[in-house]
């Protein structure tokens, strides 16, 4: 099992999610985040000062899949969220040691 | 059997002659309106600042209300509008202390309006140039000190103020010395209102120091949608109190009216296209603060100028103030708010503006400059308002000084850092996690837990 992270521009995120419900995602956890990359955020002007905004919003999404669907999804999303300019964000698989589902107490594969 | 002609005469009026029922109706509602700016500013301010010192920044508003309005009561309408002790500088202190002898109807003299109702919508006016002070030390400022300085500066710097451009000589009564010996124009409040908080919130925010930050940290806005309401609630407050200082319901109210309109429209016009040029974008932040700059610099000049006149006036103090708004990083001051940006420099451009483009068919009746009447209003103009500036720039930062020497003026850095809305009132503006705490048990007074005095 593996937990796919994923952090993106907001205004993809309606495409993401339909791309990743097209490969057979059921469920996901999404967050209202905010960092930067090379991006370096960006500037706002209040009465004439400028300011420098570092921090950047973006949607975080975390989904836990199967091992043999780790390549579809991170797929789905790279394609759904990409613009081509700077900023679309990043994508990122990590290993997961357990998952139970607290409703019945199933484990691991059958959890997901 | 009681006859129509019977119920009538039971039922005339009391009022003794001179009182008008259409003036007095009027300035009941322009005081309420005055009223309205208060919360007005409150919101206008509170959503320039960050969410964690937004009900600080309400709160120095809202008390300076409570402050004033019973100071005023007590003895600041008697040092404005006193029988003046001399030199026209100050009215007497005793002569309507507690305004318990404006009760008596014959107290009104040949006014068209309960002269009760008068020194309240006099005190309104001290409430909502005090309040604007508290925009210069925005996040940082005791609140308690706050209180003590804002009682205090009502009877040693606006009341005096008042009384030198606002108390007019009548039958019996000798007032202020701008108004009657220099002849100032100033028909609601340019120097004695607008320039008098400006020349205060410099003093104090020079006082109390720079924020943790300045010139570093992004302090951005934190909610620009309060600000519009707020700047929109200024507007609708300000036509009580320009066309309220007519005093009446007549010719020079509607005049008024007009202008006030025409210039709040200009200033936010002025404002964005000098953003656009300059910045590349018209904000909401600068449409807000245009029109209020429109409005500061009307305040003087609102019975002096032609709608004409007005839309000028208005475009100048808006392209004018989004030019001075950036001269506290030039300078090094801290007016967090930009009191001195927006309504010092708006003060100033209304106050001397009258003595350029005023016109004699105006309800105020004289000339400026360009309309051939000379220098002389000018110099009238610049001297009262100078002066004004300099006494209310001094004494405030005298006044400052003292409360800051005797309790402390300003909170700690750490507290700063944190959050004045907490450290100071023990609480936050906007609960965005239910899963924030639970009720605390306490032991302290009725139940509450005891917190650190600040």
């Amino acid at each position: 099992m593996k937990l796919v992270t994923a952090v993106i521009k907001p205004h993809k995120w309606e495409d993401t999610r339909a791309a990743l419900e097209t490969v057979g995602v059921t469920g996901m956890t999404v967050s209202e985040v905010s960092g930067y990359g090379r991006q370096k955020g960006h500037t706002e002007v209040y009465r004439g000062a400028e300011y420098d905004i570092a921090l950047v919003p973006k949607i975080r999404i975390e989904i836990v899949v199967n091992d043999d669907d780790v390549t579809a999804v991170v797929d789905a999303v790279v394609q759904a969220a990409q613009t081509g300019k700077i900023g679309d964000g990043k994508v990122w698989v990590s290993p997961v040691e357990a998952v139970v589902r607290v409703r019945t107490g199933d484990r691991d594969d059958t959890a997901i | 059997m009681t006859g129509p002609a019977l119920t009538s005469v039971a039922l005339a009026p009391l009022a003794p002659a001179g009182l008008d029922s259409g003036d007095t109706a009027w300035l009941l509602a322009a005081s309420a309106l005055v009223l309205l700016m208060a919360p007005g500013l409150a919101l206008f301010y509170g959503g320039m600042v960050r969410s964690k010192s937004v009900l600080n920044m309400m709160m120095m508003t809202f008390g300076a209300l409570a402050v004033i309005v019973v100071v005023w009561v007590l003895v600041g309408y008697s040092i404005a509008f006193g029988d003046d002790l001399g030199w026209g500088l100050l009215g007497d202190p005793r002569q309507y202390a507690g305004l318990g002898g404006l009760m008596d109807p014959d107290a009104n003299g040949g006014s068209s309006v309960p002269l009760i109702l008068f020194a309240v919508f006099q005190g309104l006016f001290c409430v909502i140039t005090g309040a604007l002070v508290s925009g210069a030390i925005a996040d940082r400022a005791r609140f308690g000190a706050w209180l003590v300085f804002i009682g205090v500066w009502t009877m040693l710097v606006y009341a005096p103020i008042a009384h030198w451009i606002f108390d007019f000589d009548s039958e019996g009564h000798v007032g202020g010395w701008m108004a009657n010996r220099l002849g100032v124009l100033d028909f609601a409040g340019g120097t004695a209102v607008e320039i008098t908080s400006g020349a205060s919130g410099l003093a104090l925010a020079i006082v109390l120091g720079r924020r943790v930050g300045f010139g570093r940290d992004p302090m951005r806005p934190h909610n620009l949608t309060l600000v519009m309401l707020g700047a929109g609630l200024l507007w609708f407050g300000w036509f009580g109190f320009n066309a309220g200082s007519a005093l009446g319901a007549n010719q020079t109210a509607a005049v008024v009216f007009v202008t006030t309109l025409v210039a709040g429209a200009a200033g936010s016009l002025g404002w964005i296209l000098l953003e656009r040029l300059r910045d590349g974008h018209a904000t909401s932040l600068g449409a807000a603060s245009g029109l209020v700059a429109g409005l500061v610099a009307i305040t003087p000049s609102c019975a002096s100028l032609s709608p004409i006149g007005a839309i000028l006036m208005g475009t100048v103090a808006g392209v004018v103030c989004a030019l001075a708004v950036g001269l506290k990083y030039r300078f090094g001051y801290d007016d967090s708010l930009d009191v001195v940006g927006v309504h010092l420099i708006g003060g100033i451009v209304g106050t001397l503006g009258i003595g350029l483009i005023g016109t004699a068919a105006a309800p105020t009746g004289v000339d400026g400059l360009f309309y051939g009447g000379g220098v002389d209003q000018l110099g009238r103009q610049a001297l009262g308002g100078g002066v004004v500036l300099v006494y209310a720039f001094v004494m405030s930062g005298i006044i400052g000084i003292v409360v800051d020497k005797l309790m402390g003026f300003r909170i700690d850095e750490e507290h700063e850092i944190t959050g004045i809305d907490l450290v100071v009132h023990a609480e936050t503006a906007y609960d965005l996690h239910a899963t924030a705490g639970t009720r605390s048990a306490g032991t302290g007074f009725l139940g509450h837990a005891q917190r650190e005095e600040n």
